[in-house]
């Protein structure tokens, strides 16, 4: 799950990292009230999930809270590269004398987790990496041994940050490799960490990704998830557990197994091609499909509007293709008349012939079943074209 | 031959007193794996009967180890029990454990990971993955031993049911070793561990190499084979229609901006010299016209 910005800085102000105020407004008068509250200069922030908002004109310097009303006004509702901003973030203005940059995230091809800190600040790292290398330090860290103050003062004076800042810097590290191992995140950055004209290391902006895995262990983070933006499919599927992502084209897609049903978007996008349809969704019953975990899945994929046939590819491993099969003539007992869209069925693995033979017994007229991937493919495809 | 595991392999269930493990030990002692035991704390003494076999129950794995001489592990189970049970085979010093769990946080992960490299006792498989079939041999985890016999085809895959699906598919000709190594962020054994013991194995003619979006190790995995094997390879890649920033199914399985696509997987495969399908039947296909010369 990944944080908004004014979640980061609350998350980092729990943690002891050093922030300015900040208070999150949805409407235009609640950022006037919040920017009379703090008093002086402000900054509006669009509040998206997406990077770039500066340049779109989604951060504005507000002089007082009538101007910060005005800059609010403005920035709600834009559209920025597809995120409509539902909120601003109304964060204390701080004269700034230098920009600086830190993160911690999870490096996946070490297998461990990597901190990069450097001096030179504001922009995307990315282009710090490629143009002042030597600015940048890159250092892995193994989780069974953390980060002492002495590797934390190593970091910081490999980021080629000046002496006069560096106690303080490797303290904003230490506490951010805390609130990173405690709060089970895959990535926390602060782009810009700032010094103060007065001389004071801040935090101010910050992107928090944290690890969905480790929800059991956080019950806190419930309060995180942006339940707004979920689609109402997306969001009706994880009420039941089911793994699912809406797309947006016509062929609606089950599968069991993760890799089994991304391989399906591909054979049938592919297919599709012909028609001018595309897979619909990712749905993913996992290995122990039981008829009412198919008539949960079935129900939400014929709950989509835009959805015209469903594909169902299911290998039978540990839950055989007859109980596959007894879940889809048990789903469509269940749903009844609002089962209205063909759907093709394919079959393969464990128990094949005993799950066929089930289908084709029940004999519903709105299933086909197709002996291979790539047939059972093309046919949902060309059902979805007509 | 096969790789990693055989009719030497001596296992013990992490979990085996719970629902899943008492199911898949059932599972595998049919297909003739050779299970010396369980291991769940605060169970030791205990002895369980599971498909007429009578198995004892420990409380560590060195105990375990110290009466029954296994070698190996796998371990069910919840997320929150899964690095103490892993932590424990890594301690015991035991050559292979096997992690089936799904949803193990990649904290949790990345510590047992990094204590199993600082001891270099033990190679870890997964976590979240199908296990591993060395057919007619020994079958550790959940893949369904019906699906096709002894060959001279090795398999490496991120994906369960693909494995399935593209054993199923070369069942006429099988398999030396599949190994699912799954589809979390941080894993043990890499594609590049299974392609070097496959490279290295006398019995295995052919490797099928199976990987997902998200990540870059099908893209390390191709170095490494201009690098190191000989054997013809060929590839899939699932995920090619997947939309940026999604995860699809598996908690590694994301395209973030221009990386971890599958269309910059294929291509350095391809350009490491391996035939990558756009399906898994044309996968398999292009596997048997090489074998079949």
């Amino acid at each position: 799950m990944d944080l908004f910005e004014y979640q980061a800085r609350d998350l980092f102000e729990a943690h002891d990292i050093p922030v300015l105020a900040g208070a999150v407004a949805t409407t235009a008068d609640e950022a006037e009230q919040a920017a009379a509250k703090m008093g002086g200069k402000v900054v509006v922030k669009a509040q998206v999930k997406v990077g770039g908002r500066g340049k779109a004109g989604g951060v504005k310097l507000a002089v007082d809270s009538a101007d910060a009303r005005v800059k609010a006004e403005a920035i709600l509702g834009m559209d920025i590269k597809g995120h409509i901003v539902h909120q601003v973030m109304i964060a204390q203005a701080a004269p700034i004398a230098e920009e600086y940059y830190m993160a911690i995230l999870l490096d996946r091809a070490n297998r461990n987790f990597l901190v990069m800190a450097s001096v030179a600040g504001g922009m995307e790292i990315e282009e710090v990496a490629h143009s002042q290398p030597e600015k940048l330090a890159r250092v892995g860290i193994d989780p069974n041994v953390g980060i002492s103050h002495d590797k934390a003062l190593e970091i910081v004076k490999a980021g080629q940050f000046p002496e006069s800042v560096v106690n303080d810097v490797a303290d904003v590290l230490l506490k951010l490799w805390a609130a990173f191992v405690s709060e089970d995140a895959t990535l926390m950055e602060i782009n810009p960490l700032v010094k103060t004209e007065d001389g004071r290391i801040i935090a101010l902006d910050g992107k928090v990704t944290l690890d969905d895995s480790a929800d059991f262990r956080h019950p806190n983070h419930e309060a995180l998830v942006d339940h707004a933006a979920a689609n109402p499919l997306e969001a009706a599927a994880k009420a039941k557990n089911l793994n699912y992502v809406k797309l947006d084209g016509e062929v609606g897609i089950i599968g069991n197994g993760a890799g089994l049903v991304m391989s399906t978007l591909d054979v049938v996008a592919y297919a599709g091609e012909k028609y001018g349809v595309k897979p619909a969704n990712f749905l993913d019953i996992g290995g122990g499909a039981s008829a009412e975990v198919m008539a949960n899945g079935l129900s939400i994929i014929l709950g989509d509007s835009d959805v015209r046939s469903v594909f169902v590819n299911v290998f039978g491993g540990i839950t055989a293709c007859d109980a596959v099969a007894n879940g889809i003539v048990h789903a469509l007992e269940i749903l009844g008349d609002k089962a209205t869209k063909p759907i093709v069925v394919r079959l393969d693995g464990n128990n094949v012939l005993e799950g066929r033979r089930i289908l084709n017994e029940a004999a519903h007229p709105l299933v086909q079943q197709l002996d291979t991937m790539d047939g059972a493919a093309a046919r949902a495809a060309e059902l979805a074209a007509k | 031959m096969a790789i990693f595991i055989n009719k030497e392999t001596r296992l013990l269930v992490q979990g085996m007193t719970g629902s899943e493990g008492t199911k898949h030990t059932g599972r595998m002692l049919k297909y003739g794996t050779n299970i010396v035991g369980g291991v769940t704390p605060g169970k030791g003494g205990q002895t369980v009967e599971i498909e007429g076999r009578n198995l004892p129950v420990f409380n560590t794995v060195a105990e375990a180890v110290a009466v029954t001489g296994a070698n190996a592990s796998v371990v069910f189970g919840p997320p929150k029990f899964a690095k103490d049970a892993v932590m424990d085979a890594i301690d015991a010093a035991l050559p292979l454990v096997v992690v089936i769990t799904e949803g193990i946080p990649v904290h949790d992960t990345a510590t047992f990971y990094a204590h199993a490299v600082a001891k270099g006792t033990t190679r870890l498989v997964g976590p979240n993955c199908p296990g591993l079939i060395s057919p007619g041999l020994s079958n550790i985890g959940i893949i369904p031993g019906d699906i096709t016999g002894p060959g001279r085809i090795g398999l490496v895959s991120k994906s369960g049911t693909l494995t399935y699906q593209m054993m199923y598919e070369l069942r006429d000709i099988g398999f030396s070793t599949a190994v699912g190594i799954g589809g979390d962020p941080i894993i043990g054994t890499t594609h590049i561990d299974c392609l070097k013991a496959f490279q290295d194995d006398p019995d295995t003619d052919a490797i099928v190499m199976i990987g997902e979006i998200g990540g870059d190790a099908e893209e390390r995995a191709a170095a490494f084979i201009a690098s190191y094997v000989t054997k013809p390879v060929v590839g899939y890649v699932a995920g090619f229609t997947a939309p940026e920033g999604k995860t699809m199914g598996h908690a590694g399985a994301i395209v973030s901006g221009s990386s971890g696509t599958a269309e910059a997987k294929k291509v350095a495969l391809e350009a490491a010299g391996v035939q990558v399908g756009k399906t898994p039947s044309e996968t398999a296909n292009l596997m048997r016209a090489i074998l079949n010369g």
